[in-house]
């Protein structure tokens, strides 16, 4: 008899850490809040914005809004990640160029005649730059088979540096009510535009999953790419378009922190996001060396890192501190789902079941 | 052919060694889950001797090797080893090494970024300073008494393999081994290189070294070995002297048959005459990993490459199917002339391909049974068209009742399940595809007895009733000459033959095959 | 039968052929000397002198020694983006207690002592930690490895937030030992020790059991693994050894600058990554050696260097530049490593060729 169950059951496995480390997190501040007296962390409220709307306020919100950048550039990581084996440590210094080409378009097309009309040109000619970036990666990585990890050194090295050359010294400011709309709020929705972004985002993703093999030809070039050609598919291919929907992640996060910004700063725009985006694909339960992966996992990573970083500023640890405790709840995560650990348990759990096995045999 | 005589079991170790008998293995059992490895198996060596070990898959030769050398405890049995008082317990390759066994892998264990003289000391010496020049002079030595053209001082990657591999028994023999294994050294080399290592082989011979020499080359076992002792199905079948051998006789011996055995066979169905038309054909096609060879196949015929393991089957099939790249040669599909230069080029022409390594090139572990069944022909659907989920349900259900495939469910991993039933979900993968010419190499590896009837009833339905064009590799000819109305037989990586009608029995099928010689 | 060789065909003397290492080793002093003579040529003067060679040394002496530290990682096929962190933390806190000694009036060469000992066990410490991860638990090392970049980093911080000047009186005179001839060249104690830290390492990798079993490692794990080698010891020594020249390399700094920052070594482990994949070391690990790692520290601090000089306005250049050289040798070796796997296809094609009819 077959059971459909089963399938669900064993994705959802992967689910398991990041649910338990969201449920310590809110559990730690659940305890923490009433210990204090104050449970500010979970407020959720309405409220005034700065410009008179009225809009979801409140800490839990805050948080999730903060991570959209980043639960969208590491959607496409996943992505990466599992068709290429390794990561890309450039994503960050790629931000910065598309968000470069985004404020430049909008510059050319004059600052003071923003409109949903340039937004989108803007937007579409910072994706296909970006994408060009991805790309060159992406034949590093595929073509000549680097690893993703050393073939992204170099922009990782350069990228911001690129951004620069194209924005040059300025740093137009950007205060249209159309940019705050996209950064902060759209005037008469309650919820932050950024969520809104991720969750479509997400829909995309979920909608290409659905209409095409995606999926499919991925996660099998991710587990065994030599069976995964001999069954028709192409691995280079795969592989490149991993990098496309990666860029178009990456430039749809760089506008959404240009508008929260209302400018370009090209060397703290999505600065370390390419190492939050790691944490975020690891602690979601998807393999770093590539095969299934689990969108879901990874946006649960996001929110979580996010949590964390809100959870340790509320206790006044600095915000450069807090690098070293997400280290620790890294080495944590990584140490529990590694092959030595693993080996350990598995011996510990055999040698208890043939000790109960020759104590029953015993009696 | 008898037996040669063989010291008993349950003798004292000096008994049982006599004076030039440098190795004995006396009843040696291995069983794993699931499969009986080694049945009471003997094995003698002795000194300045070149003993081959030869036998077809499964038949135990790897295993014991590795219960030799330490990699597996045996389950039972003593192993003697000259020097050694009393029996000798080999718990690791370490210790092997201690005693005098060395063995020398096809991927050759060393490490090709360091120098010649490196690969030979390295792990050896206890000191923690490394002297280069006085390694390098021994090296030298070492390498010169031997005949080994290459320079101490060599980076190893620089060297061929052929050369690489001396290294290696230069290592070992520097090592005072007084048994030598050879695991397949002759497969990547070319006629001048095996010639090179072959005198190698004497030279070590007449210093007593005692060589056992793994491979499943017919020609060269017969043109250095002294003795031959022949596995099958985990048991010995016999240790012989080479002269006392023909080549048909050992063919025999490893398959298992008796030359003169014309019983008929158990006839499980028609076969069906071919048809007229021509579905695929091939002009001198070449690959990296094999020679230009003609091939072609009729609608609804059923043919065969047979040969010994390694005869060179696996390799012309994966150049017809793209696997292998392509050098040279045209193609024609249905009399349309075609290019199929990967996989997915030859599925699209209607060819499909069972691999013959499973594990390596067939199933993707971490997917589901369901998803790997349905994988090529998703594939072949294409990239926009993905199927839902009720339709590659039924698929799976389909199959799995077919071929009565054993999983917990559809979306078990594929990678749980036992060798023969991720075999059946390979094999269902392409039967899902209905391609015009299917290409099985070695489909019934590790299925049960009765399944692989059920196979081979099912080659013979698909044939008659789909029109559909075979090829059917296998190591069993019973199966081959049940199935298939043409049989291509290889030897050595050449084809040495090609039999229909009424040779298609077993005795002209082993001539073939074993070739000449005595 | 017995194949003869002519005995002039041997080479005893050290003498080795042609290798792809020394190729790409090559193609680095080579960019140098270009780079170099550039810079003399366009930009003139300073670059004439010798003291202009010795300023580089001076001034990148930390990054020599984390060369090294990459340099031996990644032979045994490994890798290390925490040295940066390490190196500022290691400054930091050495800053830090030499405050603290000199507040507390302790001004004699102690203070020297101490915090090198300080220096090296912050190193010995994230060494043992990240080295057992790697090797024993079998974590992926870049993961464990930015997990130290971040924890040391954000120790950092805690050790200090601010900037911590350094004026102990003992560190000063020990700061100022150099080997100089006033106008003609200074060779600070800091570049010295970095010279000293690349011989010792050449030595260890050359000419100790540890550093050829390293290479070993890097070389094809399982065939060092079956050759009797202690892979696990060996790549746990290597993270230990990366760390702890990581923490020397913060105590170097430390000599040469005036104070501990927060900013201290950031993003110097990529730049070691890159000098060392200038220098030949490969990726893939099994080849490479800490000379051809300070060719490309030199080349790329000349780099820098000429974009100072020049006056170039928008320093992005100068990191454009650094990235495209970067690029430009990844592919190199790429090129290399994927010539060397055709060869070895060609003779299988050839041999398969070639079997008898």
């Amino acid at each position: 008899m077959l059971q459909k169950r089963n399938s669900r059951k064993a994705d959802l496995s992967q689910l398991i850490i990041p649910l338990a480390a969201l449920g310590i997190l809110l559990l730690f501040n659940l305890i923490r809040g009433i210990v204090i007296g104050d449970l500010r962390f979970f407020s959720i409220g309405i409220g005034e914005n700065i410009y008179g709307n009225t809009v979801l306020t409140g800490n839990l919100i805050s948080i999730i809004d903060d991570a959209s950048a980043l639960a969208i550039i590491a959607m496409g990581m996943t992505l990466v990640t599992a068709a290429c084996g390794g990561q890309d440590i450039s994503v960050g210094a790629v931000g910065a160029i598309s968000g470069a080409i985004f404020i430049n378009v909008l510059a050319a097309f004059g600052l003071d005649k923003i409109s949903v009309g340039t937004i989108l040109v803007a937007l579409l000619a910072a994706t296909a730059v970006t994408i060009i970036f991805t790309l060159f990666n992406g034949t590093l990585v595929a073509v000549f088979k680097i690893q993703p990890m050393i073939a992204t050194l170099i922009l990782f090295s350069c990228g911001r540096s690129i951004a620069y050359m194209i924005t040059g010294s300025a740093t137009p400011q950007l205060n249209d009510p159309l940019i705050n709309a996209i950064g902060k709020t759209i005037p008469g929705i309650p919820i932050p535009t950024p969520i809104f972004l991720v969750v479509i985002m997400g829909l995309l993703l979920t909608l290409i999953f659905k209409l095409t093999n995606l999926r499919l030809y991925t996660q099998t070039v991710g587990i065994n790419q030599g069976a995964a050609r001999l069954n028709g598919i192409n691995p280079v291919i795969i592989k490149l378009l991993s990098f496309v929907i990666l860029g178009i992640c990456v430039s749809l996060a760089a506008m959404i922190q240009v508008c929260r910004l209302n400018q370009l700063a090209h060397k703290t725009l999505l600065d370390a996001i390419e190492m939050d985006a790691i944490l975020a694909v690891a602690i979601g339960g998807n393999s770093l060396g590539g095969g299934k992966f689990r969108l879901s996992g990874t946006i649960l990573g996001a929110y979580i890192i996010l949590m964390l970083t809100n959870t340790l500023n509320d206790m006044n640890v600095s915000a450069d501190s807090i690098k070293a405790y997400k280290a620790i709840v890294i080495i944590i995560i990584v140490i529990a789902g590694s092959p030595g650990i693993k080996n350990k348990i598995s011996e510990l759990w055999k040698k208890s079941r043939s000790r109960s096995s020759k104590a029953m045999a015993g009696r | 052919m008898e037996k040669q005589a063989v010291p008993a079991k349950g003798h004292k170790a000096s008994q049982v060694l006599e004076d030039n008998v440098v190795l004995a293995m006396r009843g040696i059992d291995k069983t794993f889950p699931g499969t009986r490895a080694l049945n009471n198996v003997d094995f003698t060596l002795r000194e300045g001797e070149i003993h081959a070990l030869m036998g077809e898959n499964g038949a135990g030769k790897s295993t014991l090797i590795k219960v030799l050398t330490g990699v597996y405890p045996k389950d039972s049995g003593h192993i003697y080893v000259k020097g050694i008082q009393g029996e000798a317990h080999i718990h690791s390759p370490q210790e092997a090494q201690n005693i005098g066994i060395s063995t020398v892998y096809q991927e050759i264990n060393l490490c090709p970024n360091l120098t010649v003289a490196e690969n030979m000391f390295i792990g050896r010496t206890k000191g923690a300073r490394v002297q280069w020049s006085i390694n390098e002079k021994k090296a030298d030595k070492i390498l010169r008494n031997l005949g080994i053209p290459a320079q101490a001082n060599q980076e190893l990657s620089r060297c061929s393999l052929a050369v690489q591999q001396m290294v290696a028994i230069a290592r070992a023999v520097d090592m005072n081994c007084k048994v030598l294994i050879l695991d397949e050294p002759t497969s990547s080399l070319d006629e001048k290189e095996v010639q090179m290592l072959f005198g190698l082989m004497r030279d070590l011979k007449s210093r007593g070294v005692g060589i056992i020499f793994v491979t499943h080359f017919l020609e060269q076992v017969y043109e250095v070995s002294d003795r031959i002792t022949v596995l099958r199905n985990g048991e010995l079948v016999g240790e012989y002297a080479v002269e006392n051998l023909p080549q048909v006789e050992l063919v025999a011996r490893m398959m298992g048959k008796d030359l003169n055995d014309l019983a008929d066979l158990e006839e499980i169905g028609q076969k069906k005459t071919a048809g007229e038309t021509v579905v695929y054909e091939a002009d001198k096609l070449s690959s990296t990993e094999s020679k230009p060879f003609h091939f072609s196949i009729r609608e609804g015929e059923v043919n065969g490459f047979t040969g010994l393991l390694g005869s060179g089957r696996s390799e012309s099939v994966r150049a017809i199917f793209g696997a292998d790249r392509v050098t040279g040669g045209s193609v024609k599909v249905k009399g349309k002339p075609v290019n199929i230069t990967k996989p997915h080029d030859a599925m699209k022409a209607g060819i499909g391909y069972l691999p013959e390594d499973r594990k390596r090139d067939g199933i993707i572990a971490d997917l589901s049974v369901r998803e790997n069944i349905i994988l090529a022909l998703q594939v072949m659907k294409g990239f926009f068209h993905p199927m839902n989920q009720k339709e590659t349900e039924k698929f799976a259900d389909e199959y799995i009742k077919a071929l009565k495939i054993k999983t917990a469910s559809q979306d078990t991993p594929v990678g749980s399940l036992s060798g023969g039933n991720q075999q059946k979900v390979i094999l269902a993968r392409w039967l899902l595809t209905h391609p015009d010419y299917l290409i099985l190499d070695e489909p019934t590896r590790g299925i049960d007895v009765g399944t692989k009837l059920e196979i081979q009833k099912l080659v013979l339905k698909l044939a008659a009733e789909e029109n559909m064009s075979i090829t059917f590799i296998s190591s069993e000819i019973e199966e081959m000459l049940r199935t298939c109305s043409r049989l291509i037989v290889m030897r050595d990586r050449n084809i040495v033959g090609e039999l229909t009608g009424d040779d298609l029995n077993q005795a002209s099928v082993m001539k073939t095959i074993a070739g000449g010689g005595q | 039968m017995k194949m003869t060789v002519k005995t002039s065909e041997v080479h005893t003397r050290h003498r080795q052929p042609m290798t792809d290492t020394k190729l790409l080793m090559l193609i680095a002093i080579g960019t140098f000397i270009v780079m170099y003579a550039f810079a003399m040529i366009f930009i003139g003067k300073r670059f004439l002198t010798i003291k202009e060679i010795f300023n580089l040394l001076n001034n990148n002496a930390y990054l020599i020694i984390l060369g090294c530290s990459l340099t031996i990682v990644m032979i045994g096929g490994s890798i290390d983006i925490s040295v940066g962190g390490v190196v500022c933390l290691s400054a930091m806190s050495c800053a830090k207690l030499l405050q603290y000694l000199q507040a507390q009036g302790i001004e004699g060469p102690l203070g020297v002592i101490l915090s090198l000992l300080l220096a090296l066990g912050i190193g010995l410490l994230f060494g043992i930690e990240q080295g057992y991860l790697v090797s024993y638990l079998e974590i992926q090392p870049f993961i464990v490895t930015l997990a130290g970049m971040f924890l040391s980093r954000g120790v950092t911080t805690m050790v200090s937030s601010e900037n911590v000047p350094i004026k102990h009186a003992g560190f000063q005179a020990f700061k100022s030992i150099a080997l100089q001839v006033p106008n003609v060249f200074k060779l600070e104690l800091g570049a010295a020790i970095a010279l000293l830290v690349l011989i010792g390492m050449y030595l260890l990798l050359r000419h100790h059991k540890l550093g050829r079993s390293i290479y070993a490692l890097g070389g094809n794990r399982q065939s060092a693994l079956m050759l009797g080698i202690n892979v696990k010891r060996s790549r746990f020594l290597s993270h230990v050894i990366s760390s702890v020249l990581a923490g020397l390399a913060g105590y170097v700094f430390i000599m040469h600058a005036s104070s501990g920052k927060t900013s201290i070594g950031l993003r110097s482990e990529m730049d070691a990554i890159a000098a060392a994949i200038i220098g030949g070391t490969l990726l893939t690990g099994g080849v490479g050696n800490v000379f051809g790692t300070f060719i490309g520290v030199m080349i790329l601090s000349t780099i820098q260097e000429i974009m100072a000089a020049s006056k170039v306005q928008e320093s992005y250049w100068q990191e454009i530049a650094s990235g495209a050289l970067l690029g430009f040798f990844i592919m190199l070796q790429s090129v290399v490593l994927s010539g060397r796997e055709k060869r070895r296809a060609k003779k299988n094609t050839m041999v398969a060729a070639e079997v008898k009819g």
